[in-house]
């Protein structure tokens, strides 16, 4: 099935990317290209093949994780703060959300 | 001691930043200061007074940490990243922070949101990506040793055109706590150096569990060092020839042929290995790296951190406006085909396919290394290419890591060796995978290879 711009456009709209004009012009034969590319992998049979999920090695499946369910230290609030581009009253300070 | 190498690094990144734009930020005054202490306190850590760079996607406290992206910008973390930790506990001293492709997203490091890194021997050529800013620093003679990042190919692919080493370890191997994730099942922060001795002792430093990566292996760290024996008699190397045919440049065939030649010289056994499912890598990369991306990116709103567009009253609208501001091309290429392998409908056509291909790819490795040690490539298809050549074609650019890709999807380690120069002066590199944990192997066969033939040609652009 073709890509089209109004695909691209929902793409975009999902992914929160606000893209103009001439980007979608631009995306819709490049992804297009791309898509067709990794359908070569309709070629291989894997109807009783595992999915391969997260990276981990056998020793790394094996690690244990866990740790006591103890507080830790953190940041703090003004250092979490500190790179926020409009940090207000010990907050994280966004646009209307209504 | 330490001062005076620190202070060489420091001046040679500056002076040589104009022609190859390397660094994104030069600590001069810190890293002469904490030289300055490491001296003083006497200190005798594996690393002490060693200058060292970091790819800008990995945070050290107070540097910036762009990921040579503008929706970053000059963003400071709070915290250092757990390899940075370890380096300086080991007595190490960061210099400055390198250019990158933005989000380690390129093979060419065109895509840094503050220009393309320029090739030490070329400069009208790429130095690869997406960890270029890493791989010219160590080829320019600037720094003995840079971290980067490698999730396709970023560091063995910038090492090989830049006529350095470099290395991906075993996913596992090092904590990704601190790296900013691009795809967090293929991501290892990775080392340059020109010297296998440097390689060994700096992976020997950062290597090891850490409770803030639970992908982190508990699996001991050896003394890579002790690899170093030069000894390769009986070492089995495996040979894929079918990834010698097309698209492989002629010259670069040729020059990782006699690699081979100079191992069976050196007494190893070399042995035909098949790797069927090898051709499909860069698809089932591509899928599988997008789709992670576009969930991690997703962080990036301009909410907590980094750039956040102006003139845009409600929240969503602010989101979206924030996102197209503020990443580049090919990150917004990449979010968006990642959300499209992943959104309803084509999710099981699609990424799940990918992930059992993934199962394939991986099971040829494991079935190969049944009969050898360590398969031999070449880590790049061709030498350094020309700057802009590539950039107006995303796929011609992702074939570029048709070599590397497989090692990040196994999940095995891989290592770039400098093995000569094509007829333009221009590096050629060969790369060895292993089985896991076998980084010792890998050391040991690179190491073997350059004592019988040392790389000792230098870039005309030379600190």
């Amino acid at each position: 099935m073709p890509i089209t711009e109004a695909d691209i456009a929902k793409v975009a709209q999902l992914a929160h990317l606000e893209l103009g004009d001439e980007e979608l012009k631009t995306f819709v034969p490049q992804i297009t290209g791309i898509v067709n590319y990794v359908e070569q992998l309709n070629e291989l049979d894997t109807a009783n093949v595992e999915p391969a999920i997260g990276g981990l090695t056998p020793e790394g499946e094996k690690t244990d994780s866990s740790r006591p369910d103890e507080a830790a230290g953190s940041l703090g609030q003004k250092v979490a703060l500190a790179e926020a581009p409009d940090p207000a009253s010990g907050h994280f300070r966004v646009p209307k959300v209504l | 001691m330490s001062r005076r190498s620190v202070e060489f690094s420091v001046s040679a990144a500056e002076r040589l930043n104009d022609s190859l734009n390397a660094f994104l930020e030069i600590d001069r005054e810190g890293a002469l200061r904490r030289a300055e202490e490491v001296e003083k306190s006497g200190a005798s850590g594996g690393l002490a007074g060693i200058p060292i760079a970091v790819k800008d996607n990995i945070c050290v406290r107070g540097m910036q940490t762009s990921c040579g992206s503008r929706i970053l910008g000059d963003y400071r973390p709070p915290y250092n990243a757990t390899v940075i930790e370890r380096l300086l506990n080991a007595g190490a001293v960061i210099i400055g922070k390198t250019n990158c492709d933005e989000f380690a997203m390129g093979s060419s490091n065109e895509n840094s949101a503050f220009g393309p890194v320029r090739n030490p021997w070329d400069t009208t050529r790429v130095p690869g990506g997406s960890s270029g800013g890493s791989a010219t620093a160590v080829a320019a003679g600037i720094v003995p040793v840079a971290l980067g990042s490698d999730t396709g190919g970023s560091v063995r692919q910038p090492a090989s055109l830049c006529g350095v080493l470099g290395l991906k370890p075993t996913y596992g191997r090092n904590s990704r706590y601190g790296l900013v994730a691009f795809a967090s099942s293929l991501d290892q922060v990775g080392v340059f150096a020109r010297e296998t001795e440097d390689l060994a002792r700096v992976l020997g430093v950062i290597a090891g569990r850490d409770p803030h990566d639970s992908t982190t292996a508990d699996v001991p760290v050896p003394d890579y060092t002790a690899a170093l024996d030069g000894d390769l008699k009986g070492a089995r190397i495996g040979f894929p020839q079918t990834l010698f045919g097309k698209g492989l440049d002629e010259e670069v065939g040729t020059a990782v042929k006699s690699v081979v030649d100079v191992y069976r010289e050196l007494g190893a056994e070399i042995v035909n290995v098949e790797l069927p499912n090898a051709g499909y890598a860069i698809a089932v990369y591509y899928i599988i790296a997008t789709a992670e991306a576009s969930s991690n990116l997703a962080r990036f709103d301009g909410v907590r951190y980094g750039f956040r567009a102006e003139d845009a009253p409600e929240l969503r609208q602010m989101y979206r406006k924030t996102r197209q501001e503020g990443f580049g091309a090919e990150v917004k290429r990449r979010i968006m085909l990642g959300t499209y392998v992943l959104s309803a409908g084509y999710y099981d056509a699609y990424y799940r396919k990918a992930q059992q291909v993934r199962t394939l790819i991986k099971n040829d490795f494991l079935k190969a290394f049944e009969n050898c040690d360590a398969i031999i490539t070449p880590t790049s298809p061709t030498p350094a290419f020309a700057l802009g050549e590539k950039v107006d074609d995303p796929l011609a650019m992702y074939l570029n890591d048709i070599y590397t890709v497989t090692a990040n999807l196994a999940g095995i380690p891989g290592l770039s060796v400098p093995c000569g120069l094509s007829s333009a002066r221009l590096p050629i590199g060969f790369q060895l995978l292993g089985p896991y944990w076998s980084e010792p192997t890998l050391l040991k066969l690179g190491h073997g290879y350059l004592q019988a033939r040392p790389f000792t040609d230098r870039p005309p652009v030379y600190a």
